[in-house]
Parts: C-alpha cells; sequence; structure tokens
C-alpha cells in the first residue's frame, strides 16, 4: 500500500457526501460582526456553533487589553516558556486562575489539547493505568496514547461500569488515572461527578475533570461542574481552555498536589512549543476577570440554551439528554444530516455537523452552541429554520421526529 | 483448545447482528476492512465483550487485534492471568 493510499477511504466519502454543495469541513467565514453574526458563502448568517458560551470575543475590556498587550510586548514571544522564558502575563495568568480554582498550582498550556496531553500523557506512564469516559474527547484519546498507560474506556457516564473496572484493578488504583468531563461536547450531558467522586473515594486513583465546555458555565462562580456538584476539593487536577468561554485560545492545567509542578519540567507539550502571544494572555486575564465579575452572563447563557431546548424539544426532535449550552440534534444518515446542515445555512443558521465516528454511538448530529450573547429573538430565529426543515427528516431511511 | 472454541462462540453472539447484508464470520474474517467496523465500533464491541466476560480489556491491545481469532485469544489470556 502506497503512503497516500491510506486516505482513499476519505476520499470517496468526501466525494459521496459533498458532490457540490458546501462542505461543512470546509467552511469559510468571510467576515466576522459579532459573537453571533458573520459571512459565510456570501451570506449574512446567524452563528450558533462557536463554542462562544459567554460571548466575550468582541468585549471592549478584552479587545483594550490585547491591543495594549501587542502594543507593549509585541505580536508574538517567538519561544517556549522553558527555553526562552515567561513573560509577566504568563505567570499573572497562572496566579489569577490559581486563585479562581483555590489551586496552589496552575500551568498555562498554549492550547486545551496540549494541556490534555501536558498532564495526562506525561503523568501516567508505561506502568499506570487510565481508565477513560468512552465519549472523552479525542485529545483525551490521544494523550492516553501518549502516555503509554493500560487504557480502558468505562462506558459512557455509566458509575457502576466504573466501579467494576476499579475493583478489577484491585491494589493497582494507587496509580491509576480516572478522566471524565464537565461537559460532553458532543451531547452536552455532564458527567455524575459526585457518583465518580464516591467511587474513587472508595477505591482511590486520581481523578482528572475536563472542564473545557463547562468553565463559565456551570457552578455559582463559573468554575465548572466540579463546583456545581460540590466535589471541588476531591478532584485532583482540572483541565480547561481559553479558546471556549474565555474566547482565546489556550489551555490550563490547575492542581492542588504541589508535585503538579514538576510537569513543567517534565511535560514535552508544555516545553517543546511557543508559549501564548502576549495579547491573548492579556483578553483572556480579561475574559476571566469578567466571567467572574458578571454571574449574568451565565443566567443569560442558560435563559437561551434552555429556550432553544425547549423551543426544540416542542418540535419533535430528538436531542442530547439534559438542556445544556450544547444542544445536540440527533439525525438519521449520513446524508440528510449533511442536507439538513446544508438547509440551516441556507437559513442562515450556522451550526456544527458532527458524523460518526466523532459522533459517539454512530449518531450524526447537528450541534448548536449557544452563547449568552444570542437574545430570545435569535434563539426564536434559530428555531424558525429547524421548524421550516422538518420535511428533510420525513425523507425514508431517517427516524421520525418524536411526537412532531 | 475447548475453552477458546466456547470463547470464539460467545464473540459471534456479539458480532453476528452487526454482519453487513451476505457477510458470514469466520475465525480469520478481519474486523475491520472485511467486516466493515470502524475504530468506535471495535470499542463500542469491546465494552459489551468486557461486560459478558467480567474482563477489562485494555485498548492498548486493539493494535493487535484484526480479527475473532485475535480477539478470543487476547481474552482467553486476559482470563488465565485472572
Amino acid at each position: 500500500m502506497a503512503l497516500f493510499d491510506k486516505f482513499n477511504k476519505l476520499a470517496s466519502e468526501r466525494a459521496e457526501l459533498f458532490p457540490t454543495g458546501l462542505s461543512p469541513f470546509e467552511t469559510r467565514i468571510e467576515e466576522v460582526y459579532s459573537p453571533t453574526e458573520a459571512r459565510i458563502g456570501g451570506r449574512r448568517v446567524l452563528l450558533a456553533g462557536t463554542n462562544n458560551y459567554l460571548g466575550l470575543t468582541f468585549a471592549p475590556e478584552c479587545i483594550e487589553a490585547a491591543h495594549k498587550a501587542i502594543e507593549r510586548e509585541g505580536t508574538g514571544t517567538t519561544g517556549s516558556r522553558m527555553a526562552n522564558g515567561s513573560y509577566g502575563g504568563h505567570y499573572a495568568l497562572e496566579a489569577e486562575l490559581g486563585d479562581f480554582y483555590r489551586c496552589n498550582s496552575v500551568i498555562v498550556f498554549s492550547t486545551g489539547y496540549l494541556a490534555s496531553l501536558g498532564l495526562i500523557g506525561t503523568l501516567a506512564g508505561v506502568q499506570d493505568i487510565i481508565l477513560l469516559d468512552a465519549d472523552c474527547h479525542a485529545s483525551i484519546y490521544d494523550a492516553c496514547r501518549l502516555s503509554g498507560a493500560q487504557i480502558i474506556r468505562f462506558r459512557h457516564n455509566d458509575v457502576a461500569d466504573l466501579e467494576k473496572r476499579l475493583q478489577r484493578l484491585k491494589e493497582h488504583t494507587d496509580n491509576t488515572l480516572i478522566v471524565v468531563e464537565g461537559i460532553y461536547s458532543m451531547l452536552g450531558d455532564r458527567a455524575p461527578l459526585a457518583e465518580i467522586v464516591a467511587v474513587k473515594r472508595h477505591y482511590g486513583g486520581y481523578l482528572v475533570v475536563d472542564e473545557a465546555h463547562s468553565l463559565g458555565v456551570l457552578g455559582e462562580h463559573g468554575r465548572g461542574l466540579s463546583e456545581e456538584a460540590g466535589v471541588a476539593t476531591e478532584v485532583d487536577f482540572v483541565l480547561g481552555t481559553f479558546s471556549k468561554s474565555l474566547g482565546a485560545v489556550g489551555g490550563f492545567l490547575a492542581s492542588n498536589h504541589p508535585e503538579s509542578e514538576f510537569l513543567r519540567y517534565a511535560s514535552r507539550p508544555y516545553i517543546f512549543t511557543a508559549s501564548p502571544s502576549p495579547s491573548v494572555i492579556a483578553s483572556t486575564r480579561a475574559a476571566l476577570q469578567l466571567l467572574r465579575d458578571r454571574p449574568q452572563l451565565r443566567e443569560r447563557l442558560w435563559a437561551n440554551a434552555t429556550q432553544l431546548y425547549r423551543q426544540l424539544q416542542a418540535l419533535g426532535y430528538q436531542l442530547g439528554p439534559e438542556p445544556s449550552p450544547v444542544v445536540a440534534t440527533l439525525l438519521g444518515s449520513r446524508q440528510q444530516a449533511v442536507a439538513f446542515w446544508q438547509g440551516l445555512l441556507e437559513h442562515g443558521i450556522y451550526v456544527n455537523l458532527v458524523l460518526p465516528p466523532a459522533a459517539p454511538g454512530g449518531y450524526t448530529l447537528v450541534r448548536c452552541s449557544v452563547s449568552a450573547a444570542h437574545t430570545p429573538a435569535q434563539i426564536d430565529t434559530i428555531c424558525q429554520a429547524f421548524a421550516d426543515l422538518q420535511a428533510i427528516l420525513e425523507q425514508p431511511d431517517a427516524p421520525k421526529p418524536q411526537g412532531g | 483448545m475447548a475453552e477458546y472454541r466456547q470463547i470464539l462462540d460467545r464473540l459471534y453472539t456479539h458480532l453476528r447482528p452487526m454482519a453487513p447484508q451476505g457477510m458470514t464470520l469466520e475465525e480469520d474474517t478481519d474486523l475491520i476492512s472485511e467486516f466493515g467496523l470502524d475504530s468506535v465500533n471495535v470499542m463500542d464491541l469491546l465494552l459489551e465483550v468486557e461486560e459478558d466476560f467480567d474482563i477489562s480489556v485494555p485498548l492498548n491491545l486493539l493494535a493487535d487485534i484484526r480479527t475473532p481469532k485475535d480477539l478470543a485469544c487476547a481474552i482467553t489470556r486476559l482470563l488465565e492471568a485472572g
């Protein structure tokens, strides 16, 4: 088999699914007007697939902070923190996140993906065991592979299955890492964290919670699911990202294990890549302050999320298991999902198309993410487009919407 | 080897419902290129098999599992290891 032959299957699937129309995987956003509007394919569209949960990408405070940082420190750091030094902003952001999470140790990484690799891929080694939820993000799977540890997958959100696997490990739980997410990115459901913590308390192990989609979204102060479930002190490692509710790019690890500081010296994804640019750090710091100062953003987000979930439910669509800022609509065949996604875009609504294996359980789905910056009228507009497109699902070989 | 045969037969009960139309399943059928499973299907199959045999099969082993025979051998070894 020649080197490129492995792409033959991808090429034929692509040709079959997107013979002429717009491919969702090559979306060109030509102009961005606001956190909720942009131009795509020459058309002004409503953005409902951005992960911009708090709508802070255009916050004047964040833009001003980024401007000032560029003027003061330039456009990039041009090197890694280990080899080329950290800027004041890197340490300041780590201190502010430490204060926010009440953690002694915070390490900032250049992306959320690298934070996963940096923690899991470094901390777990060939003698160790990782138990991960089946629906964990690809970055976690990649991190597990990088670690060389024994990787054991448990059924999604199934605490009894996790418990069985811990029982089988017997005394080996001392070097076991359990990995779950605050909100799962595809179906929008949260981990049963209090129960998971109880099982961990009983059998042992270390718990990682990836709060990528729950930072700023869950908990009284927006710290995520660990806070909402009241178990923050029993979570060993929190992973997070700046690229969703904080409107920038980057990732972090927060922990109260003092030894986790050694990850700076051992983690290749920390050492061998350039550090985040000054403007990225500055806007992230400003966004974190806004997240802390404005709980009303979270309230607005949840009002919008609940409105969208309830209205789509009333239309009869099959949705993810619970209301959340990630609202997944489960569809039938790949062709119908593509037609539905294209139909939404023609109606001026941009969402994400997710096909298996990226979508769990063999589903095809369109995934909306809601923002605090959406107005109730915009949520109505999204729902109207879904209502107009129901005919697509009435064609053969797709499940009919329930109750619709 | 009697136990291996029993394990293989139990594996077939999990695999048969996933069989494409007209596909007969053999010990040496390649689960991905012939049987048509993708990497996530294989991991999901593993969840069922693990429950049936009350074992955990590390994903690391999947690199060497291409056929029902490979999987049955892996399960046999895990059961023997206790």
